[in-house]
């Protein structure tokens, strides 16, 4: 077992290195942002000024070289954009607290709704509950988060006025933060409520045929404790370790599009707004956050089913 | 559900003579995996009309240049700034004082689904920008596919060092959140230029488009070969002396076509909601051309006055997405009948 866990955290962390190589050249090389020290120097600088920037900062060194300052750089908290000006790592916590509510809040509504949902569609299934759950989650893995967004604001927003426009209120006011939240919350979460009650509902009926069910039913439990006990407590597996991966996303930016259209400003937005000023820095700290979240949390999930399931080869 | 490779040669080959109107001589042979999982497809009613939904709107959009030329008399990229048309019998402008665009005139000659903001025909653009999102949802469909499919047979076929590398690369594409690492690649290779065109083209974004899905096909293609492999057909294809290539293409493909096929519709449905979000960040397809994606970014940026410009655009991508999707759904229940998983 340990010998397991070493050998995935070893490969967790070549991976990010493998990660972190392929975004800096990607962004750095292939994207031109412009000679960095001529921007940092501004427009009336002349070429000893800029001359003078590029050798304080190492952008005459060469490749590997700035790699590896820029990475320093990146942990230890002193990247600054060279477009916008800030910080990165201070502005990208600054930004933490809109994805975070996004992505919890959201992540808790759609993993209980899908969990609710693909059950009910399991018990009744081939019946008019499962056939209606089926069309309505093909409606939601095919609405995309920007357009039902917008919908919603114009409608339910600026028709109705029961939600705000956008934006984010901090958690400090509670309701004006929950009131923000709402719209939201939905739009992101269809998406994922479409996907998961399908995948939870088909893993379902596949354990409803497995032995150890019909050993269950055999020594005389009821229904209800056959399902919750024995066929949901397997079935939920794959649920969750897609939950994790997810959710791992959303924290590290992919929600762009629901907090593009929102305009909550987290990470994700943060992130669109770094490629349209070709903000390279910023770009490359928020997909090396987001690879971590998801590397450490795939990890994590495979140690898990390790120990969860012992039938796992070890190798 | 698995087939082997002389199953599908022999329906093949009752498919051939049944073309010429011959009866295979003989005893009626049984009827082979994908005529039954035809017969199934047909029965499946909902999963048809979808079908057909989506063939329909292709066939709209493929229609663009007529209905511009000969219906609505003007262009896609025709602007009217100061225009006036009659609606109901008086007059209007196209785009009021405010710079507000006209809503759907519902009048199938002029602007039936209102204006934008430079007075453009939206549903004129409505089918150009269709062409170009369906165009881009095909190409980058069939570059995940093929390239996906080759990758798996190769990981799956040899083992050993072929496929670490390509498992390796796979998880390094995979653990890039799809939309960020899709506006990254577009931004880059927008701005670059594509080496060959020395510009931006519909091309530029497919292949961006079809790039970040390729380890969605690999996995499972290659977890199925894995076992394919250690089959009996493959060893006696070997015997038969039969290199490399032809036992992969040859002998293992027609055992994973079945889930290629499943993989076709799904692929495409994730292929056109990737190019609308693309283009809707300004990452995806490039003015002049549009496509439903940037015509609701466009429409958005005059909310909330405009509010038919993102409907119209939106209402076509979710039918088209959705027709496919649950077109999907039947072929898949109809292919592998056991499997109740859905993706």
């Amino acid at each position: 077992m340990a010998r397991f866990v070493t050998r995935r955290l070893l490969t967790m962390l070549l991976m990010l290195f493998a990660i972190s190589v392929v975004t800096f050249v990607l962004f750095i090389v292939a994207l031109p942002g412009g000679n960095p020290a001529a921007m940092i120097a501004g427009r009336l600088a002349n070429q000893a000024e800029i001359h003078l920037i590029s050798v304080r900062y190492g952008f005459d060194k060469p490749i590997y070289i700035q790699y590896v300052n820029t990475m320093a750089n990146i942990f230890d908290g002193s990247a600054f954009s060279y477009q916008q000006g800030f910080n990165v790592l201070s502005q990208l916590g600054g930004d933490a607290p809109a994805t975070l509510s996004l992505a919890i809040g959201a992540g808790i509504l759609w993993l209980l709704s899908s969990i609710a949902l693909g059950t009910l569609a399991a018990i009744r299934s081939g019946k008019y509950t499962d056939r209606v759950l089926t069309v309505l989650s093909m409606v939601g893995v095919s609405l995309p988060p920007f357009l039902l967004g917008s919908v919603l604001i114009q409608y339910v927003g600026y028709k109705a006025s029961l939600i705000p426009l956008g934006g984010y209120v901090s958690i400090t006011h509670p309701l004006q933060w929950l009131w923000h939240m709402l719209a939201p919350w939905f739009t992101l979460s269809v998406l994922f409520i479409g996907f998961y009650s399908r995948v939870l509902r088909g893993s379902i009926l596949d354990a409803m045929g497995e032995d150890y069910v019909r050993t269950a039913r055999a020594k005389g439990l009821s229904e209800r404790k056959v399902l919750v006990k024995h066929v949901l407590r397997m079935s939920l597996l794959p649920i969750i370790s897609l939950w994790g991966l997810d959710i791992a996303q959303v924290i590290g930016g992919g929600a762009i599009l629901t907090e593009t259209v929102f305009d909550l400003h987290g990470i994700g937005w943060q992130a669109a707004q770094s490629i349209g000023n070709f903000d390279t820095v910023t770009l490359l700290t928020i997909v090396m956050i987001t690879a971590l979240s998801v590397v450490v949390i795939g990890a994590l999930i495979d140690i898990l089913y390790a120990v969860l399931d012992p039938r796992i080869r070890l190798t | 559900m698995s087939f082997s490779g002389s199953d599908i040669q022999a329906e093949l080959a009752f498919a051939a003579q049944s073309a010429q109107g011959e009866e295979p001589p003989g005893e009626q042979p049984g009827i082979g995996p994908y005529r039954l999982a035809w017969r199934r497809l047909r029965r499946n009613r909902v999963a048809m009309v979808f079908g057909v939904i989506f063939i329909l709107l292709v066939i709209l959009c493929l229609l663009a240049p007529i209905y511009s030329q000969d219906v609505a008399h003007i262009g896609p990229n025709t602007g009217n700034l100061t225009g006036q048309i009659k609606v109901g019998g008086k007059l209007e402008y196209v785009l009021s004082l405010q710079g507000i665009p006209i809503g759907p005139t519902w009048d199938i000659h002029h602007y039936f689904l209102g204006a934008d903001t430079n007075g453009r025909d939206v549903a004129v653009r409505l089918l150009y920008g269709g062409r170009s999102s369906l165009y881009i949802g095909v190409v980058a469909m069939l570059i995940t596919m093929v390239l996906g499919t080759m990758l798996g047979i190769i990981a799956g076929y040899f083992r050993g060092w072929i496929d670490a590398v390509i498992s390796r690369v796979n998880d390094l594409v995979w653990s890039y959140p799809a939309v960020l690492l899709g506006i990254t690649l577009g931004t880059v290779l927008n701005v670059r230029g594509l080496w060959i065109f020395h510009s931006t083209t519909l091309l530029t974004t497919a292949l961006v488009v079809g790039f970040v899905y390729i380890p969605y096909v690999v996995r499972p293609i290659r977890a199925q070969v894995l076992t394919l492999r250690e089959r009996e057909f493959v060893d006696a294809a070997r015997q038969q002396g039969l290199g490399n290539i032809r036992i992969m293409f040859g002998e293992i493909l027609p055992n994973v076509a079945s889930t290629i096929i499943i993989f076709v519709p799904l692929m495409l449905a994730n292929a056109i909601l990737l190019e609308a979000a693309l283009s809707f960040l300004g990452a995806g397809v490039q003015a002049p051309n549009s496509s439903w994606g940037t015509m609701i970014g466009a429409g958005l940026q005059v909310f909330p006055g405009a509010f038919h410009t993102v409907l119209a655009p939106g209402v076509m991508l979710v039918l088209a997405v959705m027709s496919v999707n649950i077109f999907g759904d039947g072929l898949r229940d109809a292919l592998d009948p056991r499997s109740k998983a859905a993706i």
